[in-house]
């Protein structure tokens, strides 16, 4: 600890930086928090002005988000004492448990089309960039332009075209479109950034490899892929998160069978309008898998932000 | 264990010529060096063997057989890289054995044959070290094994030691030419550096811009230089030209320098114009009669010799003699030059003549 050091900070602005950082670590996460002491409020407390933030807590937002109630008679109620804990919260609106609601069958597709476009993009992706990062492909440079330009409006503008050739091809309201519309969305983002971690890769590696006795494709599986493991994690990243959080075409295309999670959650009505605890616990629950995935890979996410600048 | 004959080998990358018709034969066992400035050809030259590249025209063959455009797995020949290209996710023991598992061969003999090899390169205590960690010369030593571990028939080596500093070098030197002894295999080895490649080759090609300039036993391409190119790339200081005019003929052992006559081995060839006496600094003696003179320039002190650097009629010229000699800067001396070692080049060309000293060795690609 020198006070002369030029290349280590000084205490004093180490606390500094570090008093930022957690400010605005503070600011970005009372949003979050909002919601999620919301789904813990009662409907009224998550409406009162000013708002509350001490309260007493209850379950009646998540138990409102995954199930489908009806209003009954006093003779029917008083005949039929509550079945467990849930029954006995909406009891106080007179109110019975009568079956599931659609949360979990939503939360379900958002699961498959987010992973499964999340999987599809970076696999298409993975072989793409290894061919242009190898290969020498006619026209290499205007294909990867063409590929870029699919970003360069945004997907929404194009999306009465879509929903037009959607309803032809049937793909509407279907698993498989929803994939494949934000694997389109995602492909040139994966191409791009997965060329970037394999033009990294020394091609000695591979030559070793098949000096070795492996094929071009044992090559690149065996020894690429391990390689280009931070790439695809944060590829990964990146594309979830997309296609996790994506409202706008999953609005337009999906209605029954394959909406998603994000249209579904603002719709949910409860006892004389939105039923609020019910949202922001729905969007709680929403928020759960990016969150494991992304904390699960952050340590390759911080290298894919800053990736190219860090030399291996 | 392995011939390779390189028969007409051409490569071209788009418009760009790597390799222009080369030929030459690799005997069984030998330590073999490719030498030549960057951009020669070299690499290309031996990746082109190892299956890295194929050839654009042109015949390889490895003990008789045809294999210039298989791919690397089908010719078992090991390939070690300049930069070494460990898998940097395996352990120094799985890099090992990674050449013998894609043979499909049972995990015991894997086992023991990783061993074995372990033991000669002595890295038998690194082996469940990830290989991140590792020194140059532990790293060289893992890629020297991935190469020897499946006994391969042959050896493809890219300037193996250019990546380590220089006193390690020469120590890794000793110890690659040992092992290739204790094994015998045919061993192709690339290097920029000509002292690497005197000291370690039992026989060279020098490369040049895609062409094969001369290959044969290091002494010989010393001594007897088939280009001016060879004479001026090989030895430090290189080979003396003194540029003149003139017609030499079949059978004459006598040329005209300034006047003064030299005698030079009996030519087998003549020639005419611009033509050029090549002569090595340390076959150059300095004495204070001599009919042909220089002026001394400078001297520079290196132990054992000093090097002279002489202002004569035909340009400036090195000449290198004992360090206990008495050269001052200003003074005019004789030059002798050691007629048996002369050779006489056309500068048309840059081709030497042939004559009695090298008749039989000159081989051009």
């Amino acid at each position: 600890m020198s006070a002369y050091s030029v290349t280590e900070p000084s205490t004093r602005s180490k606390w500094f930086a570090g008093s930022l950082v957690i400010l605005y670590a503070l600011i970005t996460m009372i949003p979050l928090a909002w919601i999620m002491l919301t789904g813990f409020k009662s409907p009224s407390d998550a409406i009162s002005y000013p708002p509350k933030v001490v309260f007493e807590p209850t379950l009646e937002g998540y138990v409102n988000l995954f199930t489908t109630r009806t209003r009954q008679t006093q003779e029917f109620l008083d005949a039929n004492p509550p079945q467990n804990w849930a029954d006995e919260i909406v009891r106080e609106y007179d109110m019975v448990i009568v079956g599931p609601s659609k949360f979990g069958e939503r939360f379900l597709n958002s699961v498959i089309i987010g992973f499964g476009s999340t999987f599809l993009s970076v696999f298409l992706g993975t072989l793409a960039a290894y061919a242009f990062s190898r290969f020498k492909i006619p026209l290499a440079d205007d294909l990867l332009f063409f590929i870029l330009s699919t970003r360069m409006m945004p997907p929404i503008a194009v999306a009465i075209p879509i929903f037009l050739m959607y309803r032809n091809l049937g793909l509407s309201d279907t698993h498989l479109g929803m994939i494949l519309l934000y694997t389109a969305v995602n492909i040139s983002l994966a191409v791009w950034l997965l060329k970037g971690f394999i033009d990294e890769i020394p091609r000695e590696y591979e030559e070793a490899a098949l000096i070795d006795g492996y094929t071009r494709f044992q090559a690149f599986y065996k020894v690429v892929l391990p390689q280009a493991a931070t790439g695809i994690a944060s590829t990964a990243i990146f594309c979830l998160i997309f296609a996790w959080n994506e409202y706008a075409f999953a609005v337009l295309l999906t209605s029954a069978t394959a909406q998603t999670a994000p249209p579904f959650i603002p719709t949910i009505i409860g006892v004389g309008g939105l039923d609020w605890p019910a949202v922001a616990a729905g969007a709680t629950i929403f928020l759960l898998p990016v969150m494991i995935f992304t904390i699960l890979l952050r340590k390759h996410l911080l290298r894919g932000i800053t990736f190219g600048a860090v030399r291996k | 264990m392995a011939e390779i004959v390189i028969k007409n080998v051409r490569k071209e990358f788009g418009d760009f010529i790597a390799v222009k018709e080369s030929s030459f034969t690799i005997e069984d066992g030998e330590f073999f060096m490719l030498l030549g400035p960057s951009g020669c050809g070299k690499t290309t030259t031996l990746r082109m063997i190892a299956g890295l590249e194929l050839p654009t025209s042109g015949e390889i063959f490895l003990d008789g057989e045809e294999i210039g455009q298989r791919p690397p797995s089908e010719r078992d020949i090991a390939f070690v890289f300049q930069m070494f290209a460990l898998y940097p996710h395996m352990n120094v023991y799985k890099n090992l054995s990674y050449p013998l598992v894609s043979q499909g061969m049972p995990r015991a003999q894997v086992r023991a044959k990783v061993d074995e090899v372990a033991t000669i390169l002595g890295i038998k205590d690194i082996l469940k070290k990830p290989v991140g960690g590792l020194s140059g010369g532990d790293r060289q030593r893992v890629a020297l094994g991935r190469a020897i571990v499946r006994e391969p028939k042959a050896f493809m080596m890219d300037e193996p030691l250019g990546a380590l500093d220089a006193e390690f070098r020469e120590h890794m030197a000793e110890e690659l030419r040992a092992l290739h002894d204790r094994m015998g295999a045919t061993t192709v080895y690339v290097t920029h550096d000509q002292l690497e490649a005197m000291q370690m080759g039992d026989k060279i090609v020098v490369m040049n811009n895609a062409v094969v300039e001369q290959f044969g036993k290091p002494q010989d391409i010393y001594d007897m230089p088939a280009t001016m190119f060879v004479a001026d790339f090989i030895g430090s200081p290189s080979m003396n030209f003194l540029n003149f005019q003139g017609k030499v003929a079949k059978g004459e052992e006598l040329v005209t320098l300034a006047d003064q006559t030299m005698s030079v081995p009996t030519l087998r060839e003549g020639a005419s114009g611009d033509l050029v006496f090549g002569v090595r600094p340390e076959h150059i003696n300095l004495s204070d009669d001599g009919a042909y003179r220089g002026k001394i320039l400078a001297t520079e002190y290196l132990g054992t010799t000093q090097i002279i650097t002489l202002d004569t009629p035909n340009g400036e010229v090195k000449a290198r003699i004992a360090s206990d000699q008495l050269a001052t800067v200003g003074e005019t001396v004789g030059l002798g030059f050691n007629a048996k070692t002369v050779t006489l080049f056309d500068k048309a060309t840059g081709r030497a003549l042939r004559s009695e000293l090298n008749e039989g060795v000159l081989a051009h690609g």
